[in-house]
């Protein structure tokens, strides 16, 4: 089959705000997900068993379980329960709760990277809890933590076409609905993976850049 | 209705779909890391730049992409694959790419000096890389090939959208014709979990077997 040019161009519009709707669906993920992945990174560090171990182990679970079968269990389980979600917002949730799973590890691993002097230095100086966070604990905390959130944010652009199982009409379902009424299924296919390889390969140098000015977490 | 036995039979037969795709694309995925690992850390300029080129495009589009792309577009070229296959191909092709990164960080880990003493015994570079580098580098690459094995099972559920039986697919079967939502869906996530659980114990012990003897020297 012929690469076909005029039909690209055909098509090209309405890939483009399939594309439109991915970007919506990841910034919107994406704060779902720093929101909730600092909730979990807090429970799972407090004190009370009763807190921290059952949230590691749900965290757990939801590492260890495809993202797709929670989509379908969002989408098709909770409306038996009376929760009826429209499946942008199903799929919002599904994704925002999956990498806030990622996100919990990284707030983990910024907080711990706090030396252990400074916890001390702020007790010394009879800093509150409160002053301790605001002022020492998280201006350190967090530079260190932006790369690796950035690539978690990429990673999840990545994954947005996961939606269109659950009728969301982002790129991909776009894309599957013009080859499914043309039959002609190289054009779109090609068309997606090119739009996002590109989209990756900028944000690769943006993340880079993020690298350098922030500098990398150590483990 | 009432015929469970006979649905979780159906699931427990995409199990074993499930199971014989992470095995086939962890194997596929495997090679193609050590191939391309090694090959951005090759001597050859051309090389290393294939290499880059197979990490870069696999990592920058998703799994899901590259699942539809194999099966629907490299037909038109001439090459059909049964799902089964198109499955592994992508499966361990993407996999494996984020595995190469792995690999190339480990090796790149080992002390230099360990390079400096295989050259001054005058070791070949295969007795090199046998004998002194990879020793050292496995059990580096061990825990993150674990979560690369997770990452790979949990990616399996996508090939269900592409009409092979998989748990997911048979779970959406069950759920299609029992109209029960719940069960089909929270028996799945459990049994991925279990699988994922095998996984992380599996590497466990084998990080143990392959660290044994290394401890006067880490």
């Amino acid at each position: 089959m012929q690469w076909d040019w005029a039909f690209v161009a055909e098509i090209t519009p309405t890939l483009l705000s399939g594309l439109k709707l991915t970007l919506l669906i990841t910034l919107l993920s994406a704060m779902v997900a720093a929101a909730l992945g600092l909730a979990f990174a807090i429970a799972r560090r407090s004190p009370n068993r009763l807190v921290a171990r059952p949230t590691g182990a749900f965290v757990e679970f939801i590492r260890g379980t495809p993202l797709l079968v929670q989509l379908y269990f969002i989408f098709y389980v909770l409306p038996d329960a009376g929760i009826l979600l429209p499946p942008l917002v199903a799929g919002v949730i599904g994704m925002g709760l999956h990498y806030a799973t990622y996100t919990a590890e990284v707030y983990r691993a910024g907080i711990e990277n706090v030396p252990k002097g400074q916890w001390e230095a702020a007790r010394a100086t009879n800093l509150t809890m409160r002053q301790t966070w605001v002022h020492v604990v998280i201006p350190q905390a967090v530079p260190p933590m932006i790369p690796a959130l950035a690539n978690y944010l990429i990673a999840m652009f990545k994954e947005t076409p996961l939606l269109s199982a659950i009728t969301v009409l982002e790129l991909m379902n776009q894309a599957k609905s013009v080859a499914n009424s043309s039959y002609r299924y190289v054009e779109p296919m090609t068309l997606v993976g090119v739009f996002f390889l590109a989209m990756s390969l900028v944000s690769v140098v943006m993340l880079r850049w993020l690298e350098r000015r922030y500098g990398r977490l150590g483990k | 209705m009432g015929d469970w036995s006979g649905y979780l039979a159906l699931i427990l037969q995409g199990a074993l779909v499930t199971a014989q795709l992470t095995v086939m694309g962890s194997a596929l995925a495997l090679v193609a890391a050590f191939a391309a690992g090694l090959g951005r850390i090759a001597p050859l300029a051309p090389v290393r730049w294939l290499a880059t080129v197979y990490i870069e495009f696999f990592r920058g589009t998703s799994i899901f992409v590259q699942l539809f792309w194999v099966y629907f577009v490299l037909p038109f070229a001439g090459i059909s694959l049964s799902p089964l296959m198109a499955g592994v191909l992508a499966l361990g092709l993407n996999v494996g790419a984020y595995a190469a990164e792995v690999v190339r960080g480990a090796i790149l880990s080992v002390p230099k000096d360990q390079y400096e003493a295989t050259i001054a015994l005058n070791l070949t570079k295969l007795q090199r890389m046998r004998h002194v580098i990879l020793p050292q580098a496995l059990p580096l690459m061990l825990p993150t090939f674990g979560n690369n094995a997770i990452e790979l099972l949990k990616a399996t559920a996508v090939v269900s959208l592409i009409s092979l039986t998989d748990m997911t697919f048979q779970a959406q079967v069950v759920r299609a014709q029992t109209g029960s939502t719940l069960i089909p869906f929270a028996t799945i996530l459990i049994l991925y979990f279990a699988m994922a659980m095998i996984i992380t114990t599996g590497v466990r012990a084998l990080e143990r077997r392959l660290t044994r003897g290394l401890d006067g020297v880490r």
